[in-house]
């Protein structure tokens, strides 16, 4: 056979470059379309709700996939700064896919619950108000967008969500009569961001925080906390810097870095409640205050083990006595 | 040919729409650029960074070099087959329907209509337009090459039906969706799949547009501009056949430690590094082109943009692969490494070589010599300083950045927060941008020269004899022993 007559032969040389193309693309992207490892089910990761699939789709409109992964990667710094490892089944849901390909801000695949929905409705809006070293741009117009709920039931519907458009009006009344209550916990915040007129409406920021918060919630929910068990064992009764100067001096640090953007200057409060005080809601010995700092607390207070170590949190803790001795 | 058989105003259109969109797309950039130093620059919805982002990928991946593909593929088409292109309508209609494209595009893009998908986030109804563009140019191409009066076809028309096919392949598989209304649509694949077919998709997006195409104007202007015939006839052979073939397997490797299979990545680390191979056959015929004239770097403008370039496209084909390996991906994915190494490929590889294939081009639709060699050449310095600065600054910051996310304490906690890694990246980032100016200065410059050149003025006859070698034959000759 004479190769050379290929090069004479324009529409069989198309038809040989496509063959040679689809080679690769059989192997590594059509036949994995049907294989079980590629669409694991599994009934404990679920569909968005009506409002977080309007929440999610803001999310794509708005590019955030262009600075902020979401995938946490099985290495062992990605998991302590982040949280457990992504799997498959919890993109299951997932058209489009999310994952990102850069992090000019950190992952959000694990951020869901880890911060009460009031430190969303500040930092959205305004983060370098909360972080001034921050690039993050101030997504100010969500906020005074009333929410488009005129395609929710058609979105659902495509997306095989599961459930029918009556179910969709009555989630979305559901979450309305929610987040306008007096009664919801981050409140105050909202009402701070939200212009007056649609203080009763749901805006697109509310559903851009109900997307957020859900995101590796499923996952968290599957499993007994790690941190839990962890901090517990961790946790000796007494700190080892009590009392120490140097050592408080760091937990001022350590507490600046990581702490005051929800507890405020010297602990007066913020999204998070005063630390400079005798009265913890989870106890106030030593070994309270590290638990609570390294395995979490629901309603928004992070396990902090992972990312900081029972050294530094011992410090912390440190610190926090100390503020408690100024009685600020 | 004489100049009445060729499709001259339909090149020259397309070489000036390019150089349009690429001087759109660079002002976007720079705006970019500035955004991540100071982000109060994301003054309205439309400027903000998640955005503005995608109007600067598309109008430099669509835009910019699409329309130079398609001046330089009509161009080379004709003289490779010795004939007009089978319907100079339908490429005029192209022409306008293109540019109506782009700036539609742009304009959805600015209105955050996106599909999130990485350099396929135009939706639905913009796909089936550039999918009907994409017939428009194959059936011109295919139809030139079936009516062509050379039996031979040379190795930049297998590059340019490679281009042709697998865009027309990876655009319309990657883009398939549900619609939602005019304006929104859902991915017909979920989850892990998804990404999957996203990445091979993306992948294949940089080996049909900015690999392929970019290859067969390497093959055909260097030899044309220089006057020597490319070294090795056997090895363009084997590099065609094992670059498209190999090129298919390696998406994944864009999705390294992510849920997708293992076998699946594993296989594309494999044909990534197997990858090397062909892409570095087209450098060595490249470099072994010249042996023996490397004089005409200096007394031919044009050469050092051809052998600049494929010296840029040799490390960005070290470099890629090298990315795809665990440990490394590991360090380097998602840091600021990533758009260094894209860059380099765009500002180095893509647009040295579009930027001389143009000018060589232009000289000859208008009949005249190039306005300004010495333009040409501030030209060159300026976007090669200026993207050697953006690009090492960039690799150096992520791998600042990569070893910041990793370091630990002795007690095995993180030493730094994720905002102590942003804070590092402000100095990196201000040579980023600084970079990007020069290279910017460089293409206003690129766009005068090309946009004078254009304009025929008599008593600058552009003569055969006056460009070393113009009669190069593109005959396979020189086979090595």
């Amino acid at each position: 056979m004479n190769f050379n007559s290929l090069y004479e032969k324009p529409v069989l040389f198309a038809l040989a470059a496509v063959v040679v193309i689809s080679i690769g693309t059989l192997v590594t992207t059509f036949i994995p379309l049907f294989l079980p490892s590629t669409q694991p089910a599994n009934p404990l990761f679920k569909p968005y709700t009506a409002v977080e699939t309007e929440g999610r789709d803001i999310y794509i409109r708005e590019g955030c996939n262009n600075c902020h992964t979401q995938t946490v990667r099985p290495l062992r710094t990605e998991v302590a700064r982040y949280g457990d490892y992504s799997r498959a089944e919890e993109s299951a849901w997932d058209r489009p896919f999310l994952w990102g390909s850069r992090r000019t801000g950190p992952d959000l695949a694990r951020v869901g619950g880890k911060y009460p929905d009031a430190w969303h409705y500040r930092h959205t809006p305004d983060p370098t108000s909360m972080f001034p070293a921050s690039n993050m741009p101030g997504y100010t117009w969500l906020a005074n967008t009333k929410l488009d709920t005129s395609l929710t039931a058609r979105k659902v519907a495509v997306l095989g969500s599961g459930y029918d458009g009556p179910e969709v009006a009555r989630q979305l009344a559901d979450f309305r009569q929610t987040v306008t209550a007096p009664a919801y916990p981050s409140a105050l915040v909202r009402s701070q961001v939200t212009p007056a007129p649609l203080q009763g409406e749901i805006t697109e920021l509310d559903a851009v925080v109900a997307y957020l918060q859900k995101l590796g919630r499923d996952l968290k929910a599957s499993q007994a906390s790690a941190a839990g068990p962890a901090a517990a064992e961790a946790a000796e009764s007494k700190n080892p810097y009590a009392g120490k100067p140097a050592a408080e001096e760091e937990g001022k640090e350590i507490f600046e870095q990581n702490c005051r953007s929800c507890h405020g200057d010297h602990g007066a409060g913020g999204f998070g409640p005063k630390l400079a005080t005798t009265r913890h809601k989870y106890g106030g010995t030593d070994a309270d205050l590290f638990a609570s700092i390294a395995g979490g607390r629901p309603g928004g207070m992070p396990a902090f083990l992972p990312p900081l170590g029972k050294d530094r949190i011992w410090k912390a803790v440190a610190y926090i006595r100390h503020l408690e001795r100024e009685g600020r | 040919m004489t100049n009445g058989e060729r499709s001259d105003s339909i090149v020259r259109g397309f070489a000036l729409s390019s150089v349009f969109w690429l001087v759109v797309g660079l002002v976007v950039g720079l705006w970019l650029a500035a955004e991540m130093i100071f982000p109060a620059l994301n003054l309205a919805p439309w400027l903000a960074f998640g955005r503005l982002r995608v109007v600067h990928t598309n109008g430099l991946v669509y835009g910019f070099t699409i329309a130079g593909i398609f001046a330089g593929g009509y161009y080379l088409l004709e003289k490779l087959t010795r004939t007009r292109l089978a319907f100079p309508g339908l490429a005029k209609a192209q022409l306008w329907l293109f540019n109506a494209a782009i700036a539609l595009a742009a304009l959805s893009l600015f209105a955050g209509m996106s599909t999130s998908r990485e350099y396929a986030e135009l939706e639905w109804p913009l796909d089936i337009v550039v999918a009907v563009l994409w017939v428009m140019f194959a059936v011109n191409v295919m139809g030139t090459l079936v009516k062509r009066r050379e039996k031979q076809m040379y190795v930049s028309l297998w590059f340019l039906v490679a281009c042709v096919v697998t865009v027309a392949v990876v655009y319309i598989l990657n883009n398939l969706a549900i619609p939602v209304s005019l304006t929104k649509s859902y991915s017909a694949y979920a989850g892990v799949n998804d990404a999957n077919v996203q990445w091979w998709f993306g992948h294949n997006a940089v080996a049909s547009v900015f690999t392929f195409p970019i290859l067969a104007m390497f093959y055909y202007f260097l030899p044309k501009s220089t006057g020597l015939p490319i070294y090795s006839h056997r090895l363009s052979i084997i590099a065609f056949w094992s670059l498209v073939f190999g090129y298919l397997w390696t998406g994944a490797h864009h999705l390294m430690l992510t849920p997708v299979p293992e076998w699946i990545q594993t296989v594309a680390l494999a044909f990534s590094l197997f990858l090397i191979a062909p892409s570095w056959a087209s450098v060595i015929n490249g470099f072994y082109t010249m042996n023996g004239n490397w004089d005409k770097m200096r007394s031919n403008y044009l050469v050092k943009f051809f052998i600049l370039g494929i010296t840029f496209y040799g490390l960005q084909t070290i470099q890629g692969p090298t990315q795809a390996i665990r440990a490394l991906s590991g360090h380097l994915h998602y840091t600021e490494y990533i758009p260094g190494h894209v860059h380099m490929g765009t500002m180095g590889w893509v647009t040295m070589v579009i930027s001389a294939s143009m000018y060589f081009m232009m000289e000859r639709i208008s009949g005249r010599e190039i306005h300004s060699v010495k333009l040409a050449n501030v030209h060159f310095w300026l976007i090669l300083v200026g993207q050697l600065l953006f690009t090492v600054s960039l690799w150096i910051a992520g791998i600042v950045q990569g070893a910041m996310w990793k370091a630990t304490n002795p007690d095995g906690s993180l030493m730094y927060t994720f905002l102590d890694s942003v804070a590092a990246m402000y100095p990196y980032w201000a040579v980023r941008f600084a970079g990007g100016l020069l290279y910017f200065a460089g293409i206003l410059v690129f766009a005068y020269n090309l946009y004078m050149t254009s304009r025929s003025t008599p008593g600058t006859k552009w003569s055969a004899a006056s460009a070393a070698g113009s009669r190069a034959a593109c005959v396979p000759s020189g086979e090595p022993g």
